[in-house]
């Protein structure tokens, strides 16, 4: 037996590979050392093929981040063999042409004739002078990029899909098995990125490959890469197969609205190779030459549209500065919850890199790297923000992940050392992402004069950011008399029915009104039990109370509960930022204690601290 | 009839049947269709009738659904030790140490050769559970969790005195994989055989513990605990190092077993003697080792630094908690009042805050 495989189904065949490719890679991308875990896995390889992301951080940055040199086979290929990414691999497209096929496989199995079926197929992929659309938002984004603002991973197909296949398909998908996450994942605004994602596919519904065709920047690129593509689709009236009929079949089942059977729109044709496959004599070539129908190269091309989407574009950069709503520098209008990843360069530099793929958030084993919604302004949409709250806890202080799976360095990939200011770096210090404040109104010791500490706990820095200073103060209702002393034991009456432990150990008692302006601690004792009951209360000390630390021990004397609260204070100095104090602080809602962006490393000289 | 019908076909002509999709849909009704329909709408109006009498509530919802919980996360302690002292060795490991690396799977051997061996304590077919602690993803040589070699020798022991099956788990304060992989936890049990349980949501069940005296019945009520990695489980060892603690005074054995507990379990540490005594009737260990070979002075419980530790040499194993931590405030020099949980654990009955009354065997691996 023969194989033969054709070359629409070898381009189905690729498209499936590049999806599950594309898959497995979002699945690997945890950290962990087994095979199936971020363990060498080039979970970049597909964002590294965008040339669109190369042109656009070319543009801000003026240099070609080697990472991204994998996008230059592909403008090779494309230039020598038209959109063949498309076609061949974009896994976005392939999921939009399944959709699109999805959505008119089920109406051919309506009542009608198959010639109904066809005419309304012809219809859906009549090229549109709308498909120009998309030149004009390639336009606006690499003239805004010009002006370092990079916005291609908006809409670049690649980081599209990464970050809603990241952030709101896996953790769906993955809550009830958690194979690849611990804990359910959360992200915020999870439910825009996938009304985005969803809006993508459902489109297909209206045209076959409606984003590839209207609206995609890398699609557009190529179709301005393709410009002098030697060889490229066409029809041929020869004398071999003689003239063509104008079945419009070719047209039929064209994906990119390309027109094969006319005068073919060289810069659409997405090399779905369906045409090859449709003509019932075989006149549709893969061919050094041009099309026997004509041919032109871009749809109703408007000099006007481009110059227009180029000016707005090349606005917007600045008016994003100009109306404060991503500030540059810290001192201006900055969102006090700003917070980057360690390792993020200064705000404008950031900015000129990021593509909001979400490899960084999905790789975080803490998920506390969130999409900015309104956190990082318009213009960083989607960027990655640490939120304290969310998350299963802080920036972990051993950990440099997210900085080595960005694909363009907009987080710098750090080693250990420079991430905590060890070896070489210690002179430099560890990287700050920002510093920690006390709210003393909602603090358990300082506001609700309960001891807690969970924070100077797990203050990970050495000698520890959050120092503390003991105090004993009175509680309410802590007022009693003595009633009898049997030692360390102690009976009482006039104590009220308590709302905390008494005899937890954090409490103490002491003669009523002893007030001693040499050491605050004369008097105390600790209870180390309390018995309260409604005729009286019994109470056992730690030590004997001494008559000349002034205890008065006959019947009715007052003595007074008083509770040890060790009240934590910041070092800002010491602090990193790191934010487990916030995630791990009990006061669930608003914490007693907060991170801001203030001292971060990467705002440089005079961030707070002086 | 609508518009676009009429219209197109100019009125009076009758449209072009549809094709059916409902029983007699655009017919004249016959009574072979009026009982079909009549049936379907019957079927209808009793699913409804029926659903509401099948599960009708009169009562409405209850406040909250707690108070089902089960009680506590099991007794593993050996049933001929009960209501009677424990039994402790304590090993120092090197008279001057300084002078070399400590051994610390020679100490246990030492140690637990003094009790008997470890089969007075593991028997075959014993499916053992270890605790180890594993809060923070920090390097073993900071000394803020249980030393991998000390866990490749418990699991490694374990497997040679029969047991079925080894597993160790924790729920740790970092990202559990980071902590289990960067402590080298991960790597020991690999290594020893020994199966590493990750604390996934679905292994969280609530759990009460009950009064005893003045200790219990107060905070861990209905409070969700890692009860799932303790299914078939018939011994528990706890693995602790012993650490400085501002708010508790140390952490050791008993404070190790708050990584049974999931939740926001932070609130606890306003009552932080009161929780950690209710641990110490959550779960009542087979045995304890209690690991002072480098012991945490400052900056605890998450050190951070090779200056916050002292290098002891020091390894207790004991069936009693509340004994070794006892023993581990000596070793922090410090007095057991400066953690008052100790006291509190003896008073709910999980063990002697005097840990000589166990007549330890002190040992010198030295010597």
């Amino acid at each position: 037996m023969r194989l033969v495989l054709n070359i629409v189904a070898a381009r189905r065949l690729s498209q499936v590979f590049f999806v599950l490719l594309t898959l497995w890679l979002c699945a690997v991308a945890t950290l962990g050392a087994s095979f199936w875990r971020l363990s060498g896995w080039p979970v970049n390889f597909i964002l590294q093929l965008s040339p669109l992301t190369a042109l656009g951080t070319l543009l801000t940055t003026h240099t070609w981040y080697a990472p991204l040199l994998w996008a230059v086979p592909v403008v090779l290929l494309t230039a020598f063999l038209g959109r063949v990414f498309c076609g061949f691999a974009c896994p976005l497209g392939a999921l939009n042409q399944a959709v699109g096929w999805l959505a008119r496989r089920v109406t051919v199995n309506f009542p009608g004739s198959r010639g109904a079926a066809l005419r309304a197929r012809l219809a859906d992929n009549r090229h549109s002078p709308w498909q120009a659309a998309k030149y004009y938002l390639l336009a606006f984004l690499l003239a805004a990029a010009c002006f370092g603002s990079l916005q291609t991973g908006l809409f670049d197909p690649l980081p599209l899909l990464f970050r809603s296949l990241n952030m709101t398909i896996a953790p769906v998908l993955d809550a009830g098995f958690q194979a690849l996450f611990l804990k359910p994942r959360h992200y915020a605004s999870a439910w825009l990125l996938f009304a985005v994602f969803a809006a993508v596919l459902g489109l297909n519904m209206l045209r076959p490959r409606f984003f590839c065709r209207y609206l995609c920047p890398l699609g557009a690129l190529f179709g301005f890469l393709n410009r002098f593509a030697p060889w490229r689709m066409g029809k041929t009236d020869d004398s071999a197969h003689g003239e063509c009929g104008n079945c419009t079949l070719c047209d039929t089942s064209c994906e990119g609205a390309c027109r094969p059977s006319g005068v073919l729109v060289a810069s659409e044709c997405l090399m779905c190779m369906n045409c090859l496959d449709a003509c019932p004599k075989g006149r549709m070539t893969f061919a050094g030459r041009a099309s026997a129908g004509g041919e032109e190269h871009l749809p109703e091309p408007s000099r006007r549209g481009f110059l227009f989407a180029a000016a707005a574009g090349a606005l917007s950069a600045p008016l994003w500065t100009i109306g404060g709503l991503a500030g540059q520098d810290a001192g201006t209008g900055r969102n006090p919850l700003l917070i980057r990843p360690p390792g993020a360069l200064d705000e404008a530099r950031f900015l000129a890199r990021c593509l909001r793929c979400g490899q960084c958030m999905r790789v975080c084993p803490t998920n506390v790297i969130q999409p900015a919604l309104s956190e990082a302004g318009l213009q960083g949409l989607w960027t990655p923000v640490l939120n304290y709250r969310l998350g299963s806890s802080g920036c972990q202080v051993q950990c440099v992940a997210c900085g080595n799976v960005c694909p363009t360095a907009a987080i710098r990939p750090l080693t250990l050392d420079e991430k905590l200011g060890q070896g070489k770096f210690a002179a430099k210090g560890p990287v700050r992402l920002g510093t920690a404040f006390f709210d003393r109104s909602r603090c358990l010791p300082w506001a609700l004069e309960r001891p807690c500490l969970v924070c100077q706990e797990l203050c990970p820095v050495s000698p520890k950011a959050i120092h503390t200073r003991t105090s004993f103060e009175p509680i309410r209702f802590g007022l009693a008399s003595l009633v009898g002393v049997e030692g360390r034991r102690l009976s009482l009456s006039g104590l009220p029915k308590p709302t905390v432990n008494l005899g937890s150990g954090d409490y103490y008692l002491r003669p009523a009104g002893l007030v001693s302006m040499n050491s605050p601690e004369a008097g105390l004792k600790r209870i180390n039990a309390a018995v309260w009951a409604e005729a009286g209360q019994g109470f056992t000390l730690d030590a004997e109370p001494d008559p000349r630390q002034g205890w008065k021990l006959a019947p009715g004397a007052d003595v007074e509960v008083l509770v040890r609260l060790q009240k934590p204070y910041l070092d800002a100095a010491r602090c990193i930022g790191c934010g487990v104090c916030e995630h791990e602080c009990p006061i669930a809602g608003l914490r007693g204690i907060r991170v801001s962006f203030e001292n971060e490393s990467r705002s440089g000289p005079g961030r707070m601290l002086v | 009839m609508s518009g676009p019908q009429a219209e197109g076909k100019g009125g009076g002509m009758p449209p072009e049947m549809p094709p059916e999709t409902t029983p007699g849909n655009g017919r004249e009704l016959s009574r072979r269709d009026f009982l079909r329909r009549a049936a379907g709408a019957s079927a209808i109006a009793l699913t409804g009738v029926g659903l509401a009498a099948a599960l009708l509530d009169t009562s409405g919802p209850p406040a909250s659904d707690v108070g089902t919980s089960a009680k506590g996360l099991g007794d593993f302690s050996l049933a001929e030790l009960r209501g009677k002292p424990g039994r402790m060795a304590i090993v120092r490991g090197l008279a001057d140490p300084k002078a070399a690396t400590p051994d610390r799977r020679a100490m246990l051997e030492r140690a637990l050769a003094a009790l008997g061996g470890l089969g007075a304590f593991i028997k075959p077919g014993d499916r053992v559970l270890l605790k180890v602690n594993a809060a923070f993803a920090t390097s073993p040589a900071l000394g803020a969790t249980t030393h991998p070699d000390l866990v490749a020798a418990v699991a490694d022991l374990c497997l040679k005195a029969g047991a079925a099956s080894v597993a160790l788990t924790d729920n740790p304060i970092h990202s559990p994989e980071s902590c289990f992989a960067l402590t080298g936890i991960a790597e020991a049990a690999a290594r020893s055989g020994a199966k590493v349980i990750l604390p996934s949501e679905n292994l969280f069940a609530p759990v009460s513990v009950p009064a005893s005296g003045a200790v219990g019945g107060r905070l861990i009520r209905d409070w969700p605990a890692l009860a799932g990695a303790f299914k078939g489980v018939t011994k528990l060892i706890a693995l602790s190092p012993v650490k400085d603690h501002h708010r508790a005074g140390a952490s050791m054995t008993l404070k190790n077993f708050y990584g049974f507990l999931g939740g926001r379990r932070n609130v606890f540490h306003q009552d932080i003697n009161g929780i950690i005594a209710e641990l110490a009737l959550l779960v009542r260990p087979t045995l304890c080792v209690l690991d002072g070979v480098s012991v945490m002075l400052t900056n605890g419980p998450t050190g951070g630094s090779l200056s916050d530790l002292k290098a002891m040499h020091v390894l207790a194993v004991t069936t009693d908690p509340v004994a070794a931590d006892a023993f581990g405030m000596e070793l922090l020099g410090r007095a057991l009042t400066e953690a008052p949980y100790i006291r509190l654990a003896e008073t709910a009955g999980a063990g002697s805050a005097d840990y000589t009354s166990l007549t330890p065997q002190f040992l010198d691996l030295g010597a």
